[in-house]
């Protein structure tokens, strides 16, 4: 459908206000609001992260494409209101305990919306038990950490050790990223997967919920 | 001797080049227009809000000792534990750019106003080490009006966090700094508030004590090698000179003519 191909393109211009507008027009011309979203807002997102990694696009264009997406949502909420928006999987987000950076956890959850995950973002300075109590409350199949200290990467072994403890872990996965964290400290705390950038902690994200 | 330096606005203020860079937008390629927008837009609303502000002491070089050991956490062998021996002037310093800027940046993001909201933050981060340069000048100025340093010397400083010296170190240096008065405190994970925040040591001396080599063992976990850039800084500025000494510096460093 042209009004589909058009919304995933002025979207990744980062038009919120054409983006708005197209997905107004498509439900009025009674598209289903799933394929508003999956084949004009998330393919739209798709190919920003795309020609993000290629480096075809940089960081100030995937953020104004998300805003642009998040022009889209905001018309289509309502329209999912008694199933809810429907998504790729439900993801807890958060900067561990001691930490207040959050630039960096912030990136990976807008990239996470775009690809069409539902992010419940814990924000910074959040405990191993509010890591865990919300993931299990939440459902969430994933929680995601940041650090970006070495004082304070030794939280994200807490939060798994709690998960063990409370007999979840392999139920809720883990992914961690930060400056200061590796693949090696991922594999050494039990983390399954570190994420190096945005886009890649979204690929490793999808990888877990499909290796369920 | 213990002061608080003036920093103003305008000296904190990044060019557009170096914002980018850090929103992973090469040096040499052509910006985005949207880009460029952006960075106009976080530039001035940084300076509206930003309250530069710095602050320096300086310490003996026995007293840094036990500052630097602070909780016996640092790697075995640091660039850092070499370094300030041979240095002429020592100086603890702690920078930043204020509480307000890290305000706006949150408001952005929860605003959804998160291309600007990320901007906001480069430049702001890219401040932080502009105010630092501009402490480090003036701590370098005041040695070279007392005649306690030559003009060929240079400073060059040095954070708990990097280099083998460790976060936990913070610890020790606020506590003979007390950047307090300027704002700056320290939470137990050794993190500052303002976030916009740098501290560290001032080691000044004749260029080529900070010429180290990048192969101590944490050095293949550090993603920037900036060490490097700034002693090729100094290779360029000693290669245009015409002294002994610059002559057995390029040889130990191999440069080609």
């Amino acid at each position: 459908m042209q009004i589909l191909q058009e919304i995933s393109e002025v979207l990744q211009s980062g038009n919120g206000e054409k983006v708005a507008a197209l997905t107004k027009q498509a439900i009025e011309k009674e598209i289903l609001p799933k394929d508003v979203l999956d084949k004009g807002l998330i393919a739209g997102m798709n190919i920003v992260g795309e020609k993000y990694r290629s480096h075809d696009l940089f960081l100030p264009e995937v953020l104004l494409a998300a805003k642009a997406m998040y022009a889209g949502m905001d018309i289509l909420k309502p329209l999912f209101l008694k199933d809810g928006i429907p998504t790729l999987g439900r993801v807890v987000m958060g900067t561990v305990q001691g930490d207040i950076h959050d630039i960096g956890k912030n990136l990976v959850s807008i990239m996470l919306r775009g690809a069409g995950f539902d992010v419940i973002d814990l924000g910074k300075d959040v405990s191993p038990k509010k890591f865990v109590e919300t993931a299990r409350k939440e459902k969430a199949r994933v929680i995601g950490m940041s650090a970006l200290l070495t004082t304070t990467m030794v939280v994200m072994k807490r939060v798994i050790d709690l998960l063990r403890k409370e007999g979840l872990q392999g139920k809720i996965k883990t992914i961690i990223g930060g400056a200061p964290v590796s693949a090696e400290f991922a594999e050494q705390i039990g983390a399954d997967a570190y994420g190096y950038d945005s886009m890649n902690s979204v690929d490793c994200i999808k990888r877990l919920m499909e290796k369920e | 001797m213990r002061r608080v330096v003036k920093i103003s606005i305008g000296e904190t203020v990044p060019a557009q080049a170096d914002a980018l860079f850090l929103q992973g937008i090469p040096r040499h390629r052509k910006p985005p227009q949207n880009a460029v927008s952006l960075f106009g837009e976080a530039a001035k609303i940084f300076r509206e809000c930003a309250q530069p502000a710095g602050i320096f002491a300086d310490i003996s070089k026995s007293e840094f000792v036990d500052v630097y050991r602070g909780e016996s956490l640092n790697e075995k062998r640091t660039p850092v534990a070499e370094i300030f021996r041979k240095a002429d002037g020592l100086a603890l310093f702690a920078v930043t750019v204020g509480q307000a800027v890290h305000d706006r940046i949150n408001e952005f993001f929860e605003g959804k106003e998160l291309a600007l909201g990320s901007m906001l933050d480069s430049v702001a981060s890219a401040g932080a080490e502009m105010a630092a340069d501009a402490v480090e000048k003036h701590y370098f100025a005041l040695l070279l009006k007392e005649h306690k340093v030559a003009e060929s010397a240079a400073v060059l400083r040095y954070s708990p966090g990097y280099c083998g010296w460790h976060v936990s170190g913070q610890k020790k240096l606020f506590e003979f700094l007390r950047p307090a008065e300027i704002g700056i405190t320290l939470l137990d994970s050794f993190l500052m508030t303002p976030l916009k925040s740098i501290s560290g040591v001032l080691l000044v001396g004749e260029k080529e004590i900070h010429i180290i080599e990048d192969n101590y063992p944490f050095c293949s976990q550090c993603e920037t090698h900036s060490c490097q850039h700034r002693i090729e800084t100094f290779l360029q500025e000693i290669k245009s000179g015409d002294d002994q000494k610059t002559r057995s510096l390029l040889e130990k460093k191999d440069i080609e003519e």
